[in-house]
C-alpha cells in the first residue's frame, strides 16, 4: 500500500528577555544551580506573578512576521501535572486564548528532488508559556537533584497545522523558523543550549484517505540533522507496523540518536488528565491596535524580504540569495563584504565558494570565522582594483584564514603577491618566454587562425609561471597577441 | 453527573492526596455534589454571556523586563529537606 506522511511541529523558542516571565530572576545560561530562582519560580506560597512587557512584545512580534492575527485579549492558564522540575505544580500556559492566532510561513527546500520549490505551511497558533527546571538523574543517594534556574524562562510554543509531508519539509520549516526568530532576536537560537526545541506529531495514512491516521509524538529533538532523522526512522516504525497488520498507539516518544531509533516514553497507561483553567493569578492580557501597528511597523527586515532585497538590488541568483539570507549572521557578514568591496557578485562568489569551503573544511561557523567580514572586504576590494590577481587573491586569502595577519596592504607586501601591471615589465617576461620557446611559437605561426587562441593559453602559461603569479592576466594576455601578431 | 466510586482514587492520584479507603464514600458524594451544581449552571442559557476569564473587570499589569532579583540560594535552601551541590534532592522520578 503507498502511505501519505503526515507531520506537524511543536517549536519551543526561549525568548531572550533578561528575566524571567513572571518573576524578575535571570534568565541568563549556565549560573550555578538555584542561584536565578526566586520565590516565584519556587513556587512558595504567597507570591504573585507579574507579567514581562518584553516577553509580551517579542510574542507579538513573532505573530506580526508571520502574518497572523494577534490575541487581542489572551488568558493565561494552568495545565496541571506533577513533576518536581515544576515546583508549582503546574505550568503557565495559554490554551483557548493565545496571544498568536492563525498564521504563516514559506518554506523552500534546499535538496531532493523537490529542490528550491516554496510551499506554504500554516501556523496553527503560538502562544507563550514558562519553561520548566531541570532533573538531574545522577545519583544523589538515590535521588534526583533539581535546578530551577530554567524554571519561569519565557517560552513560545509554535503550533504548525499537519502540513507537511515528509521529513526535509519539517527540517525546512524548523530552518525556517529557527531563521524568522533570530532575525527578530527574540531568541537566541542556540539548538545545543536547549534554546529551540521540536516535538514531532508523525503519522501515515493510506494515500488518497482524508481522515488522519493515529499519530505518535517524538519529543524535544533539539538539531535540525535529528528532527530529519527522528522523523524517518519514526515513519519507517510506523509503516512497518501498519503494513503487519498491526495499529498505531498514540503516545510519546524518545529519539535516540545513538541508536537512530524512537522508543516510548510513558509507560503509564493513564492519558495526562492537565485540567487545565483560567490562571487565577493572572488576569487577561489586554492590547490594542495601535500597541500592535506600532510594533508591526518596527519589524526589522526578515529573511524572506532579504532574499528579494539581494534578488532584485543586487542581481543575486534565487539560490544564493536563499543561501546567503538561511542566517541572520551569514547575512549580515554578506553584506559587511559586499558593502566594503563594492561588489555584490565578487562578494557572493567568495563568501559561497573559498569562504564557505575554508569553513566545512574546518568545521566552524559563520560566528568563529577567522577572518571577519571587514577584512573579507578589504581583500576583495584590493582583487577589484586589481592591486592583486585571483591567484594572489587565493594565496592571501589562506594567510588570513591563518591569521598571519589582518592587515591585507601589509601582507600583499610581505606575500610579493602585489600585480605587475608594468607593462614595460611583462613586455620583457613575454619576450623572454618567446624567445625561450621557439618551438611553439613556430607552431603557432603555422597555425590556422581558429586554433590560434587556443595555442595561446600556454604562453600565458608560462608568463605567469615566470612572473610567480602576479602578472595582471588581462595584460599579458593582450601583450602576447600583439607581439605573437607581429610574427606571423 | 454522579462519580463512581472508582473515581475517587484516581482524581485523589492527580492531586497527590492520600486518602483513607474508609473515607472514599465521603469524597464520592461531597465530589458528586459539586458536579451536580456545575449541571445546574449548566442548564443556563449563556448564549449571549462572554466567557469570564477573571471576576474582576482589571487587565493584567505589565513589568518592566529588568533583573530584580538576586541569588537567595542559602536561604531559599534552609526548608529544603533534602539537599547537595546546590540542588534540591527528590525521590528518584525515573523509572
Amino acid at each position: 500500500m503507498e502511505w501519505e506522511v503526515v507531520i506537524g511541529l511543536e517549536i519551543h523558542a526561549q525568548l531572550a528577555t533578561k528575566s524571567k516571565i513572571f518573576s524578575g530572576s535571570s534568565t541568563a545560561f549556565g549560573a550555578e544551580p538555584n542561584t536565578q530562582a526566586s520565590l516565584v519560580d519556587l513556587g512558595l506560597p504567597g507570591v504573585l506573578p507579574v507579567f514581562n512587557k518584553e516577553a509580551l512584545n517579542m510574542a507579538v512580534q513573532f505573530g506580526c512576521a508571520i502574518d497572523a492575527e494577534i490575541g487581542k485579549v489572551s488568558v493565561f492558564d494552568r495545565k496541571n501535572y506533577f513533576y518536581p522540575d515544576s515546583p508549582k505544580g503546574y505550568q503557565t500556559t495559554q490554551l483557548h486564548h493565545p496571544i498568536v492566532g492563525m498564521g504563516h510561513i514559506d518554506i523552500t527546500l534546499e535538496d531532493g528532488p523537490d529542490k528550491g520549490v516554496t510551499k506554504r505551511i500554516n501556523v496553527t497558533r503560538a502562544h507563550l508559556e514558562e519553561d520548566a527546571g531541570k532533573s538531574l538523574h545522577e545519583d544523589f543517594q538515590g535521588m534526583s537533584g533539581i535546578d530551577l534556574n530554567r524554571a519561569g524562562t519565557p517560552l513560545i510554543e509554535i503550533v504548525s497545522e499537519p502540513e507537511m509531508r515528509n521529513a526535509k519539509e519539517a527540517v525546512a520549516y524548523f530552518k525556517k523558523m529557527h531563521s524568522i526568530v533570530t532575525y527578530l532576536g527574540i531568541c537566541d537560537g542556540d539548538l545545543s543550549q536547549g534554546s529551540m526545541r521540536c516535538d514531532c506529531n508523525v503519522s501515515l495514512r493510506p494515500k488518497g484517505q482524508e481522515e488522519f491516521g493515529t499519530r505518535t509524538e517524538i519529543k524535544n529533538v533539539n538539531s535540525f540533522r535529528f528532527v530529519e532523522q527522528a522523523i524517518n526512522c519514526e515513519i519507517e516504525r510506523q509503516r512497518d507496523i501498519l503494513e503487519d497488520g498491526g495499529s498505531i498507539v498514540q503516545e510519546t516518544r524518545l529519539y535516540d540518536p545513538n541508536k537512530n531509533e524512537t522508543r516510548s516514553m510513558r509507560s503509564k497507561e493513564v492519558a495526562n488528565d492537565y485540567r487545565y483553567f483560567p490562571c487565577p493569578d493572572l488576569l487577561p492580557v489586554v492590547i490594542d491596535d495601535d500597541y500592535i501597528e506600532a510594533i508591526r511597523s518596527h519589524l526589522p527586515e526578515l529573511p524572506d524580504q532579504k532574499k528579494q532585497r539581494f534578488m532584485d538590488d543586487h542581481k543575486l541568483s534565487e539560490y544564493d540569495a536563499s543561501v546567503l539570507t538561511a542566517s541572520r549572521e551569514l547575512a549580515a557578514y554578506f553584506e559587511t563584504v559586499a558593502e566594503k568591496c563594492g561588489d555584490y557578485k565578487l562578494a557572493t562568489n567568495w563568501v559561497m565558494g573559498e569562504l564557505s569551503a575554508a569553513m566545512n573544511k574546518s568545521d566552524v561557523s559563520i560566528q568563529a570565522c577567522p577572518i571577519s567580514a571587514e577584512v573579507l572586504g578589504a581583500m576583495l576590494l584590493r582583487l577589484k582594483d586589481e592591486t592583486i590577481n585571483g591567484k594572489g587573491a587565493k594565496t592571501l586569502f589562506q594567510s588570513l584564514w591563518e591569521k598571519q595577519s589582518d592587515d591585507v596592504d601589509a601582507l600583499i607586501e610581505s606575500l610579493g603577491i602585489k600585480q605587475v601591471q608594468d607593462s614595460g615589465a611583462i613586455e620583457s617576461i613575454v619576450d623572454e618566454v618567446l624567445a625561450n620557446n621557439q618551438a611553439q611559437v613556430d607552431n603557432y605561426v603555422a597555425a590556422a587562425e581558429d586554433k590560434r587562441g587556443k595555442m595561446l593559453g600556454f604562453f600565458v602559461g608560462q608568463v605567469m609561471k615566470a612572473s610567480k603569479g602576479s602578472a595582471n592576466p588581462g595584460m599579458v594576455n593582450s601583450v602576447l597577441k600583439t607581439k605573437l601578431d607581429e610574427k606571423c | 453527573m454522579a462519580l463512581d466510586r472508582s473515581d475517587i482514587p484516581n482524581i485523589a492520584d492527580l492531586a497527590r492526596l492520600a486518602i483513607a479507603e474508609n473515607d472514599i464514600p465521603q469524597y464520592q458524594q461531597e465530589l458528586s455534589n459539586i458536579l451536580e451544581l456545575v449541571e445546574q449552571m449548566n442548564a443556563v442559557n449563556t448564549d449571549d454571556v462572554q466567557p469570564l476569564a477573571h471576576p474582576t473587570d482589571a487587565v493584567q499589569r505589565l513589568r518592566a523586563d529588568e533583573v530584580t532579583e538576586t541569588n537567595q540560594r542559602e536561604k531559599y535552601m534552609q526548608c529544603a529537606p533534602a539537599k547537595e551541590e546546590g540542588l534540591f534532592l527528590v525521590p528518584k522520578v525515573i523509572e
